[in-house]
């Protein structure tokens, strides 16, 4: 464990008084009760107040928790909330770029496929939901690694599916800051042999990223010649945008 | 490089009017959306303002052509969907509604439905319905008793249509209607497509207050824009046609508030022993009329709203599957969600809701898996008596509308049916049924043919359940079933 910072833990020992009851608290109260004198808990109020975490009752001045920590632990978007609310724009994906779209999260270092529309050519195809790709050796893993608030690391060794996959750190920190710059990834023949594919940010209200849509085909539709078609990329970047745009509404 | 001309839709539907602006290869282009008011006057009652409805359509229509980066003139036609049996009045001469738009939940004439029940096998065997609050014949014959209006409904100067013949009136000045929405009056003939002199005095309808039948697709008139109104059908006819369900034996099931299963049965209406609803799907031109058997499921989506308006369980629809996934099956409990009664293919209206099976055991996980099962039975019920009235047995289920997004329900309904259910790449095709027939009638697309061209799978879901287990759980969902009957004793019905 390394160091701590004080004063974080003593707004953690605010919050933890406040929750202890229905009571709402004044500052002498909560002084007495943590043994701090009262102008370090005015600073750490007051901070508490402009972040929503604490309200201040008008008539009596007194303090309880605020609406915005109430709302803390609910506020994840659930996935099959984002496959509801992104199942239109997948489908139009699909349809003008007529390739199979898809959408990923992040769980345990791996990118969990939460939706799937197959290629529109009505040849024989298997629903991947549920399935997992790795994190570093595909479009929509290294859209999320990019934007990942946490900063998790991809599960395991970087193992080499061809000789096209990032197995190096170093590489795959220098590919994010592309990933990050650009606004979207690619993936060239990295998980499979003749397939390449293309991803975008999904991002919530707040700005965090909460999911990657993309599509992925054979190389030869895709980027003829080894480079991707830009029109490609404005398709699924599109898709991501209006995605992105719905969950604000 | 296609052409640059669009097709336009207007949904008008249950709780808001849509416009969708397709392209030619049936890719939406932009959607505009109004939400109208319910109005709940008294319990059982569902009413609409129709002059309201009217201002939603017209101002969809205006920002979905905009939202496209269009103007009406690259609009090639437009074409019509509507929420089906909901019954409108107005004056000829002016053009206002007499009274409030009486909505297809609304259960007011059950009373006077109950009193024609001598005339049953009357309109099963000319209008293909059975006796019910549901069709728009009744609803007509209550406005016009309650509010006094028959001696202006026999002189025409009271007029009646369904939300097609109120639009296309608004829209191009024309009293018509189109002949799947007439097929949903009781008032209509149909084997010969016509209004029948037998079914308007069974009902007191005047016959002067009806509009002219025509088929589902031709151009009717004009926008003020100049733009070509070419096709009118009833939503779930729309939704039968934008999946390219052309051949007889092709069935639709489509998953709303409420769910609709619709096979078509080519050119000769089939009559249902088992409890379907005999309609009619589609009539292109001056060609013959499409037949269809319907099984309606009044409670499917609206159930899992329930769950999360008035249990709080979920947050949102789309939690029920985060929710039933928190378990591996049901914990044998059973949901039959008959609310308002059962329809197809019981139609009980003395039956209500059960939650069959309760133990300690039961949490809410195996509620939410319970509930998702409901819908996945219902389906299983009516798709029996669809194969057992058309000789067919169903290979592949198309399934289409919101509730597609729940990957949990599409696998149960592959499990309960034993065929592989398929999610088409456009879930939006009722709007997209209606633009395909506007589409047909002005040229924009050549023939039938094209449309197929348009349809392509976005997923498919196979059975992965062994045939015991699903026996046993079809048992327990029908002894589940009859525990809902006899509960509404008949005085309390009125």
């Amino acid at each position: 464990m390394g160091e701590t910072i004080q004063s974080v833990e003593r707004a953690a020992a605010i919050l933890r008084l406040l929750a202890s009851g229905p009571r709402q608290l004044g500052v002498a109260e909560l002084a007495r009760a943590l043994g701090l004198p009262k102008g370090t808990l005015h600073g750490i109020l007051r901070t508490l107040v402009r972040v929503g975490f604490v309200e201040q009752d008008q008539e009596t001045g007194k303090y309880r928790l605020g609406a915005t920590l109430l709302h803390l632990g609910s506020s994840y978007l659930d996935v099959n909330e984002l496959r509801a609310r992104s199942i239109n724009w997948a489908d139009a994906l699909a349809g003008r770029s007529r390739e199979s779209a898809w959408i990923g999260t992040l769980h345990e270092g791996h990118v969990l496929v939460i939706h799937h529309v197959f290629r529109p050519d009505n040849s024989m195809q298997t629903l991947q939901v549920g399935t997992y790709l790795p994190t570093h050796a595909s479009a929509l893993g290294k859209v999320l690694l990019a934007y990942d608030p946490y900063d998790e690391p991809p599960a395991g060794p970087l193992e080499p599916y061809t000789k096209n996959t990032l197995a190096d750190p170093a590489a795959l920190e220098r590919e994010l800051d592309l990933v990050r710059s650009r606004g979207w990834a690619a993936e060239m023949e990295e998980l499979t042999e003749g397939e390449v594919a293309i991803a975008a940010p999904i991002k919530d209200p707040r700005g965090l990223v909460v999911g990657a849509i993309g599509i992925r085909g054979a190389v030869e539709r895709l980027a003829p010649g080894g480079e991707l078609h830009m029109e490609y990329v404005s398709y699924v970047r599109d898709a991501a945008r209006a995605i992105t745009r719905d969950l604000a509404r | 490089m296609p052409r640059p001309h669009y097709i336009a839709a207007i949904d008008q539907g249950t709780t808001s009017s849509r416009c969708i602006v397709f392209d030619e290869g049936g890719h939406i282009i932009s959607v505009a959306q109004r939400e109208h008011r319910q109005i709940f006057p008294r319990p059982g009652w569902v009413e609409h303002d129709a002059g309201e409805i009217w201002q939603c359509v017209r101002g969809v229509l205006a920002e979905a052509v905009s939202g496209a980066g269009i103007d009406n003139g690259q609009i090639a036609a437009l074409g019509i969907t509507n929420q089906r049996e909901t019954t409108v009045l107005w004056e000829r001469d002016t053009g206002r509604p007499v009274c409030p738009a009486v909505v297809w939940q609304d259960t007011r004439t059950d009373a006077l439905t109950r009193s024609l029940a001598d005339r049953e096998p009357l309109f099963r065997e000319r209008a293909g319905l059975p006796l019910h609050t549901y069709f728009s014949g009744p609803k007509i014959r209550w406005l016009l008793d309650e509010h006094d209006l028959r001696e202006r409904a026999e002189r025409g100067e009271v007029l009646f249509g369904t939300m097609d013949s109120w639009l296309l009136w608004n829209l191009t000045g024309r009293h018509i209607t189109d002949v799947t929405n007439a097929s949903r009056t009781m008032l209509m003939n149909i084997h010969t497509l016509e209004w029948d002199d037998e079914l308007l005095a069974a009902l007191g309808v005047p016959r002067a207050m009806l509009p002219e039948i025509r088929p589902s697709a031709e151009v009717y008139g004009r926008t003020q824009d100049g733009v070509p109104v070419a096709s009118a059908l009833g939503d779930q006819q729309a939704a039968l046609f934008g999946q390219t369900c052309f051949s007889p034996g092709e069935v639709k099931s489509t998953y709303g508030s409420g769910s609709f299963l619709l096979m078509n049965t080519g050119h000769e209406p089939v009559v249902s022993k088992h409890g379907l609803l005999t309609t009619v799907g589609y009539q292109i031109g001056a060609g013959p009329a499409t037949y269809a058997l319907e099984g309606a499921i009044a409670v499917t989506g609206s159930l899992v709203q329930w769950l999360r308006d008035n249990l709080g369980l979920i947050s949102s629809a789309a939690e029920i599957e985060t929710l039933a996934r928190t378990v591996d099956d049901n914990g044998g409990c059973y949901f039959v969600p008959a609310f308002s009664g059962l329809f197809a293919p019981h139609w009980r209206s003395d039956a209500r809701g059960v939650i069959a099976g309760l133990t300690g055991f039961v949490t809410k996980g195996h509620i939410a898996r319970a509930v998702l099962e409901a819908t996945a039975w219902q389906t299983r019920e009516v798709v029996d008596a669809m194969n057992a009235d058309s000789g067919l047995d169903l290979t592949t289920l198309r399934a289409d509308g919101g509730m597609t997004a729940d990957n949990l329900l599409m696998q149960t309904l592959a499990d309960v049916l034993a065929v592989p259910v398929i999610r088409p790449m456009v879930s939006e095709t009722t709007a997209l049924g209606a633009a395909y027939a506007a589409g047909l009638a002005t040229g924009y697309w050549p023939d039938l043919d094209s449309l197929r061209a348009n349809w392509h799978k976005a997923a498919e879901w196979r059975p992965a359940i062994d045939e015991q287990v699903r026996e046993r759980e079809y048992r327990n969902w029908k002894k589940a079933v009859a525990r809902t009957l006899d509960w509404v004793e008949q005085e309390e019905c009125a």
